[in-house]
């Protein structure tokens, strides 16, 4: 069976795919349909949803159309996804591909190292990093990565330390193929089906983190989040649901998608160990 | 004693990376950009140059680099953790007073969150392959995948504006003078919306380990054999899949704690839960650096504190695992 028909056979992952497709789509028709700052104050503030042609989902408490803000939010959500996600494996990788394969005193050091940063509270570390560096999309970025490496590197650590002493690995050293190629060479592009996994899952996690990060005020301030919209409208909530309504809705919709695209990618990359389900 | 030692060992442990933390502090409030004088004393100390002398004497940041981490570290040894420039208080009493609210916070929603999750992941792994079993994992998946902060915002709106059924905000009704069972009464109805929201996750997480953990137990030999011996399904079920498939759980669960305090930090600030985390979120929308280094700090303590105790719940409950890990 191909990777895809592996993949299409989980219904959840199809919707899932198509509900990430359709939130790229948005992401990249904002400048076209809203090419307007999603900052800049459009009418009267307050207009619910539906109750004025051109302002599908309303104004907020500054007058600045929600849909736009919604348009453009997928985008910062999405690419501070990737890009943390990104800087994580960067960090991730090569420490749990080192501790694994070497073993020994690097890898009771490294796996120290790691464990330091699974006891810290992971969500008290972004915001201590991202208050203290100033908000920023770099901050953000970097915030998320240092917080979510750590389950990369021991998911790397297990697959190099079940590889290590395989045949094709003894064969490779013994025509003397230095560490550093039979790591990135060799043993390294055997265990990229998990990584691909865990990778979707975490840029599901790290959305959720940007949005926590940014509903509490630590958001980029020169780009409109989705995160950020909930926060603003959370002091007048009673007035105006929608405003935290529909960017919440955005939210969800994006997490949930990625899990379940994880979820495909999972059967489709790993068909024996698929669960029973 | 093997108890006595694993626990002096896992405090030894505790104590380095908590030392580590205050290192880990120390640097980030160096490597700010800006002076860490001004860092510390928020922006308003940014403005008043002699307040900003005073600090900087307080906490010799004209010393050499090692004398001004002797001092930090020696502080916070002796549980002091200086003062919030912003409120006039020590950071040690500031957070003692927050502390009990969280723990009534996030312990209710950590019992709440296990029992809901173990019981809906026990009813998914018996109905693996049927419509109602599918439909617990997606319920699950879907609270796993929703912004805890939107889920509080969401269920004030239903339940506190529209249906008026529960309070929003507050630990109690300020103003009431309750005292004894009123006072608890009025505590407890406080607490559902923010207990709740806040376990919904979590439970979302527990109801995906049962049911794998389950399903896992139930491949077992023992399983079978209680099988051809001819028990039902539901006391097989109970007392032989369920009680081996609950071990990972303790596991996780205190994996979960540094989760909690980050769920905490976003459901006390929506229902303005009087605990650290609301004071945390106070501190961060007055940059009070001092106070919010001083609360990273406790909720890593915290943190430490509950995985010692996961871990002793977990040799009791199962008394093969001898030794440190």
């Amino acid at each position: 069976m191909s990777f895809f028909a592996r993949f299409a056979q989980n219904r959840g992952a199809l919707i899932g795919l198509i509900i990430l497709l359709l939130i790229i789509v948005m992401a990249i028709l904002a400048p076209l349909l809203f090419p307007e700052s999603p900052w800049r104050m459009v009418q009267r503030p307050f207009l619910p949803p539906l109750s004025q042609d051109g302002y599908l989902l309303g104004t907020d408490t500054m007058g600045r159309n929600v849909a736009a803000g919604l348009m453009h939010g997928a985008w910062v959500s999405l690419l501070i996804g990737l890009v943390s996600t990104s800087v994580a494996l960067l960090i991730g990788v090569p420490l749990g591909a080192i501790a694994g394969y070497y073993g020994g005193l690097i890898d009771d050091v490294l796996m120290r190292f790691t464990e330091f940063f699974q006891t810290i509270p992971n969500f008290a570390l972004a915001i201590v990093l991202v208050a203290i560096m100033q908000p920023s999309i770099t901050s953000i970025v970097l915030a998320i990565a240092l917080v979510s490496w750590p389950p990369v590197a021991r998911l790397v650590r297990a697959e190099f330390m079940s590889l290590r002493h395989r045949e094709y690995v003894e064969a490779a050293r013994l025509v003397g193929q230095t560490n550093s190629t039979i790591i990135l060479r060799q043993i390294l592009p055997n265990t990229l089906s998990p990584i691909i996994v865990l990778a979707s899952l975490m840029v599901a996690t790290a959305i959720l983190l940007e949005s926590a990060l940014s509903f509490l005020g630590l958001g980029d301030p020169n780009v409109m989040s989705w995160g950020y919209m909930i926060g603003a409208a959370r002091t007048v909530i009673r007035q105006a649901w929608w405003l935290s309504f529909f960017p919440g809705v955005a939210i969800l919709l994006t997490v949930l998608a990625l899990n379940l695209v994880g979820e495909g990618l999972d059967d489709a990359l790993n068909p024996k160990l698929s669960r029973e389900r | 004693m093997v108890y006595a030692r694993l626990i002096l060992m896992r405090l030894f442990k505790a104590v380095i990376v908590l030392f580590l933390i205050v290192i880990f502090n120390f640097l980030l409030i160096q490597l700010a950009p800006g002076d860490p004088a001004a860092i510390l004393a928020g922006e308003a100390g940014a403005a008043d140059q002699e307040f900003l002398n005073q600090l900087r004497e307080r906490f010799g940041l004209d010393q050499p680099m090692y004398v001004q981490l002797w001092r930090y570290v020696s502080g916070i040894a002796m549980l002091d953790f200086g003062y919030s420039y912003r409120l006039g208080v020590p950071v040690f009493d500031l957070i003692m007073d927050r502390l009990p609210a969280t723990l009534l916070l996030t312990g209710t929603a950590f019992v709440l969150s296990l029992v809901l999750g173990i019981v809906a992941g026990s009813m998914a792994a018996a109905r693996v392959k049927k419509p109602s079993g599918s439909l617990i994992m997606a319920l699950a998946l879907v609270f796993y995948a929703t912004p805890l902060f939107w889920v509080a915002l969401m269920s004030v709106v239903v339940f506190s504006v529209y249906l008026g059924w529960l309070p929003a905000y507050g630990l109690y009704t300020v103003g009431a003078g309750h005292t004894g069972f009123a006072l608890v009464l009025d505590v407890a109805t406080h607490l559902i919306l923010p207990a709740t929201t806040l376990a919904l996750f979590f439970m979302a997480i527990y109801t995906r380990m049962t049911r794998t953990s389950m399903l896992d137990a139930a491949q077992q030999d023992f399983v079978k054999t209680a099988r051809a011996k001819g028990l039902k399904p539901s006391v097989i079920q109970r007392r032989h899949i369920l009680r081996n498939a609950l071990l990972p759980i303790i596991t996780l669960a205190g994996l979960q704690a540094g989760q909690m305090v980050g769920g905490a930090i976003l459901t006390e600030t929506v229902f303005a839960w009087p605990g650290i985390g609301r004071l945390m979120f106070e501190a961060l929308q007055q940059r009070d650096y001092n106070l919010l280094l001083g609360i990273f700090f406790f909720s890593a303590a915290l943190v430490i504190v509950f995985n010692i105790l996961t871990d002793l719940v977990y040799r009791l409950a199962d008394p093969r695992i001898k030794g440190a890990s």
